[in-house]
């Protein structure tokens, strides 16, 4: 069974988010790039299922779509021991364009299982999982907080309101993974460093695509104004405020 | 040509966002004179029905059919986007809930249509289509502007008013019968709490940090949320530690929230807390240090020990009711 992780690389989640003064580009000007979060999350996932001899799954393999700037991001997650790396050299934010490169990677070379994060921390997009299953005609599964292999049977669940269902699914399919499907993100360690210089990172040029949408501008959000400090021996005012003041309760 | 809304529905029931939907498809369908119309796949309650028609939509239309009850998103897009080509929807709403995450990215490929998620508020304009969505997990927004002729939208939960018309919708049943090759997931077991306020519907939202010091000092927390018929939340290391349920953690790798209220009780306010609750419309901040950058995003604040202050505020809160 071979598992490929779809990665995007996202600021860390740290930055202090800060426009070019006509608002038209993320500045990233000193910014520290990182694997987006829920994908190091995946990541860890699918090495702890390769790690489990019981599951089948013998091969672990990142892609991410972006310009070779992104590579270091891309080693990291081969540090982290992935197997081996796609990189389809093109830059988009559109989703679209980026699933039909994902797909069309998928169709030249199959994969079993598909992991996708529930969405990248920059542009929230929560698109592209789906876009790729549908693109592939695969069946998907969202909001995925536990994955497990058992006598070569994917078993999943997912959060629903107030809960969450197991579900089963036949192999190939993409499942959108969030909170829970596992503790904490593995970290390189120095030997996954230097194996990882070594590892096969296969680039590929892009499929013709059209974005579907653009990106016209980002504005910060209003700030809020200045905190109305309540005398902690008088909390009965911070009531009355809510009441009369914000009309909230 | 019409704006198309899918109004989950749960157990035959709609909720305020059902509400919400229906209303911003209404005002979009203002905008661009088009009827609205909704769609939801199930058996809701004939009233439920009626009470939706009151938002504002022409039509609502309601697919029945087999095995429709847990959502296989291969099934639900297909009928779905069946429905979009059918009545020629020009805009497709759906909630930027799970469901909606769920559909809305396999209806942009099967209808060809450009995505914008997580969307606040009404188009900047239609002409051409420019939204302003959710960035960089709260940080920023971003305005999107959709190409095609068919667009798509998932609205934020919590981001648009009601708008109550009084109006009659029609209502018009139908039977689907779902290609059985695409039904491939298969719910094995479903494990739910019932009765409980979910966290994601409340208007009011009392969450705890690592500064309760200990899962013991839940009390007095738990005691004002349900004088205030509030959900319970709290920060990611409280989850982490054991302390709460995972399903209170709220943030960005948690639930993310927009409640009226939200209380941070001891809660430090790092970027990836405020990233799940920052578009509440207030925050209430607790806190021993004022300088603790939860002050920055709170209207209200109280400097001072959670552990003294709480017991206070559940007695003024009683006070309150008991007037
Ligand atoms: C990739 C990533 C994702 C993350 N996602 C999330 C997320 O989704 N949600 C999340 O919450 N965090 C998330 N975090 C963690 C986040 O960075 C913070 O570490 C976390 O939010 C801190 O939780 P806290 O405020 O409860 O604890 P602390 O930061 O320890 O803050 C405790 C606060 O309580 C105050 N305090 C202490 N004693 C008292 C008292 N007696 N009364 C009142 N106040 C008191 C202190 O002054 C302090 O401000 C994420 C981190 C990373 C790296
Ligand atoms: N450029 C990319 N290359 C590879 N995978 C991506 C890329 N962008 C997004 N993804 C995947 O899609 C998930 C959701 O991203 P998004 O749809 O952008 O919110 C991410 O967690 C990744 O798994």
């Amino acid at each position: 069974m071979k598992i490929l992780v779809c990665m995007s690389q996202v600021p860390d989640t740290t930055t202090k988010v800060r426009f070019t003064p006509d608002g038209k580009s993320f500045d990233a000007t000193g910014v520290q790039w990182v694997i987006n979060p829920w994908d190091e999350l995946s990541l860890t996932r699918a090495l702890e299922l390769k790690d489990d001899a019981s599951t089948g799954v013998t091969q672990v393999t990142v892609a991410h779509v972006g310009p070779v700037g992104n590579e270091p991001t891309i080693r990291k997650a081969l540090a982290i021991g992935a197997d081996d790396a796609i990189r389809v050299n093109t830059e988009s934010n559109d989703a679209f364009v980026v699933s039909s490169q994902l797909a069309e990677a998928i169709r030249q070379n199959p994969y079993d299982i598909i992991l996708c994060g529930i969405e990248s921390c920059d542009f929230n997009g929560s698109s592209v999982g789906g876009m790729v299953a549908e693109m592939l005609g695969y069946p998907s599964v969202s909001a995925v907080s536990s994955l497990k292999i058992e006598n070569g049977q994917a078993i999943l669940s997912r959060e629903i309101d107030g809960g969450k269902e197991i579900l089963t699914v036949p192999t190939p399919f993409v499942a959108i993974v969030q909170k829970g499907i596992t503790k904490e993100p593995r970290i390189a360690a120095m030997r996954g460093i230097m194996v990882a210089r070594t590892k096969p990172l296969k680039v590929m040029e892009p499929i013709a695509t059209e974005p579907l949408t653009s990106l016209l501008q980002f504005e910060k959000p209003q700030p809020r104004a200045a905190c109305k400090l309540i005398d902690a021996e008088n909390p009965q005012q911070l009531i009355e405020l809510l009441q009369n003041e914000a009309k909230v309760i | 040509m019409a704006i198309l809304v899918f109004t989950e529905n749960w157990e035959g029931k709609f909720k305020k966002l059902s509400y919400e939907l229906a209303s911003y498809a209404a005002r979009i369908a203002e905008m661009m004179n088009l009827p609205a119309m909704a769609l939801t796949i199930g058996n809701p309650d004939p009233d439920e029905l009626e009470k939706l028609g009151h938002y504002g939509l022409k039509k609502i239309l309601v697919a029945h059919g087999k095995n429709l009850g847990t959502l296989d998103n291969q099934v639900y897009a297909s009928i779905i986007g069946d429905i979009a080509l059918q009545v020629s929807a020009s805009v497709l709403i759906l909630s930027n809930n799970g469901t909606g995450k769920a559909l809305a990215p396999r209806l942009a490929v099967r209808l060809k249509a450009g995505l914008a998620s997580g969307v606040n508020g009404l188009p900047i304009s239609t002409e051409p289509f420019v939204l302003r969505k959710r960035a960089y997990s709260g940080n920023a927004f971003a305005h999107v502007a959709i190409h095609t002729p068919v667009k798509i939208l998932t609205l934020s939960q919590n981001s648009f008013e009601l708008i109550d018309k009084q109006s009659k919708a029609e209502i018009e049943t139908f039977q689907v019968t779902p290609d059985s090759n695409l039904m491939k997931t298969k719910v094995t077991d479903v494990q739910k709490q019932t009765g409980k306020l979910l966290l994601t519907d409340a208007e009011i939202v009392v969450s705890g940090g690592r500064g309760m010091k200990s899962p013991d000092n839940w009390g007095p927390l738990i005691e004002l949320a349900d004088l205030l018929g509030a959900a319970l939340a709290c920060s990611r290391p409280v989850s982490d530690e054991g302390w709460r349920s995972h399903e209170e953690h709220t943030g960005q790798t948690g639930k993310v929230i927009a409640p009226n209220l939200y209380f941070a009780v001891g809660i430090s306010g790092a970027t990836q807390h405020l990233a799940g609750v920052s578009s509440s419309k207030y925050i209430v901040a607790v806190n021993t240090d004022k300088d603790a950058p939860v002050f920055e995003a709170a209207q209200y604040g109280i400097v001072g020990d959670a552990l003294k202050v709480l017991p206070k505020l559940v007695e003024a809160v009683r006070e309150m009711k008991s007037k």
